[in-house]
């Protein structure tokens, strides 16, 4: 058994600082994601044809392409395209944003689609516009179906934020990587890094929990 | 207040409503039967629109309401609909399923609309469940606030599209009996039923449809001792 912690000890506020670093892009790229995808989610469920269309289009395009490929696009093709030099966390946040919004759209666009047509029907039998019917009556009874997916989306994006150490972007992920070429040792840093991510996502999942029920004891 | 000139609706290639020719007066309460798949639902649902018709004439108090310049939901809140399935709104409670659609749509104030919903659940013999939520509710206590919800609206016609269909027999009476009420208060309606007991008595008219067809249109009285038509009869024969 050839374990040595004790080397790692000198590293770990550079490491615990990848947590924020990590955490920084990721929440930008969450609440970009989010905001993009429920755009989307509402093109979706409208009625004009050709923005649907190009909405599904652009879905199965993010969903439908390895995201490395994704990250490596936009942080290659930018600058040799526009001459604008793109930094790593730009890039970063730009590909997880993107990439986030076609889940999200879709998380929400089934969520809404899941609830009972007859709720629709109700409402637009006692002649309530589209808009209050939208916000006060389905997507009330949509949130139930949406904020499980949505929080398996944002544990989903927290634990694939680590491909941005391929763009040498400085998150825990690539932090590990630092350590390891140091010290000449691998194990150690990247467990340590595994457990800071094991315990990020189960912050996560706890918040998503106490969500639920929230929601459920409202019901 | 209801006059319907050559409805057709077709789903895509099957056209499901033939030539539809009739009126409703006001005041007037019309049950319609016929067998299921027979267009009633269908037809119920082009008269506010929840379908839209494929040609003909939809005329709500003199108003062509399949002219696509229409607000249709000037229309609709003209026309109370009550469902099988009830569709009331989960996440809100009685009060707020009462007053909601006033408010939103007719600018009602709170104070006011609370009242009129109080008003309607004493109508329907629920005032004690104003807080309640719609899933602690029984069935037959679900749809007699899913009429008092369309009351709400104070329609001029009313539409009931089997509104018992769903409901555990023990439930039927109490809910029939708040739609006999309304009838003998002088509301308008149209009710597609298969309570042929409650249809005899409430009725001023029967439509008879099968296979997207009015067949018939008599008194209730005639048509239940002897109607016109060999399907109505048969029909009659299957369901008394
Ligand atoms: N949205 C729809 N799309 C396609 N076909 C439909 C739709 N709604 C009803 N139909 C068809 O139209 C016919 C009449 O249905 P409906 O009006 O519900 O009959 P009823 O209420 O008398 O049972 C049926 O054959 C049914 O399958
Ligand atoms: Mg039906």
């Amino acid at each position: 058994m050839n374990l040595d912690f004790s080397q790692i000890v000198p590293y770990i506020p550079f490491m615990l600082e990848g947590v924020w670093v990590t955490l920084q892009f990721v929440i930008i790229a969450i609440i970009f994601g989010f905001i993009l995808g429920s755009l989307i989610a509402l093109v979706k469920i409208s009625r004009f044809t050709l923005l649907k269309w190009l909405a599904d289009f652009y879905t199965s395009i993010f969903r439908g392409t390895p995201l490395i490929l994704q990250l490596l696009l936009i942080y290659y093709a930018v600058p040799q395209l526009t001459g604008y030099d793109i930094s790593p966390f730009l890039s970063a946040i730009l590909t997880f944003g993107l990439n986030s919004s076609a889940y999200v759209s879709e998380i929400i666009r089934a969520g809404i689609q899941a609830v009972d047509k007859g709720q629709r029907e109700a409402a637009e039998a006692l002649g309530i516009p589209y808009r209050p019917m939208m916000i006060k009556i389905i997507l009330p009874q949509a949130m139930k179906n949406i904020l499980p997916a949505l929080m398996n989306e944002f544990i989903t994006l927290t634990k694939e934020s680590a491909l941005v150490s391929v763009i040498s972007y400085l998150d825990l992920m690539r932090r590990a990587q630092v350590v390891s070429s140091d010290i000449y040792r691998s194990f150690e840093p990247l467990l340590f890094v595994g457990l800071l991510y094991y315990a990020m996502v189960m912050v996560l999942t706890l918040i998503g929990k106490y969500v639920e029920r929230r929601m459920r004891a409202s019901d | 207040m209801i006059n319907v000139e050559k409805l057709h609706k077709s789903f895509g290639e099957t056209e499901v409503l033939h030539d539809i020719n009739t009126s409703i007066e006001r005041g007037e309460v019309v049950t319609i039967i016929g067998p299921s798949g027979s267009g009633k639902s269908t037809f119920l649902r082009c008269l506010n629109l929840l379908e839209q018709p494929t040609s003909g004439q939809v005329l709500v108090n003199d108003e062509d309401i399949t002219n696509p310049n229409i607000n249709i939901l000037n229309i609709r809140q003209q026309i109370g609909m009550v469902f099988q399935h009830f569709h009331l709104f989960p996440h809100m409670n009685v009060l707020e399923n009462l007053t909601y659609a006033p408010m939103t749509v007719k600018g009602e104030s709170k104070v006011e609309a609370k009242q009129k919903a109080e008003q309607l659940l004493a109508k329907v013999g629920l005032s004690e469940k104003l807080e309640a939520f719609p899933n602690s509710l029984s069935g037959g206590q679900k749809q007699r606030v899913a009429i008092a919800r369309a009351l709400a609206m104070e329609p001029d016609l009313m539409l009931f599209d089997e509104p018992t269909s769903a409901l555990d027999p023990e439930m039927v009476k109490e809910v029939l009996d708040v739609i006999k009420d309304l009838a003998h208060s002088g509301m308008t309606m149209a009710v597609v039923t298969h309570e042929m007991g409650f249809a005899k008595e409430v009725a001023d008219r029967i439509i008879f449809m099968d296979e997207g067809k009015i067949v018939e249109e008599s008194e209730p009285k005639s048509f239940f001792e002897k109607p016109d038509s060999e399907r109505a009869q048969s029909f009659l024969d299957k369901v008394l």
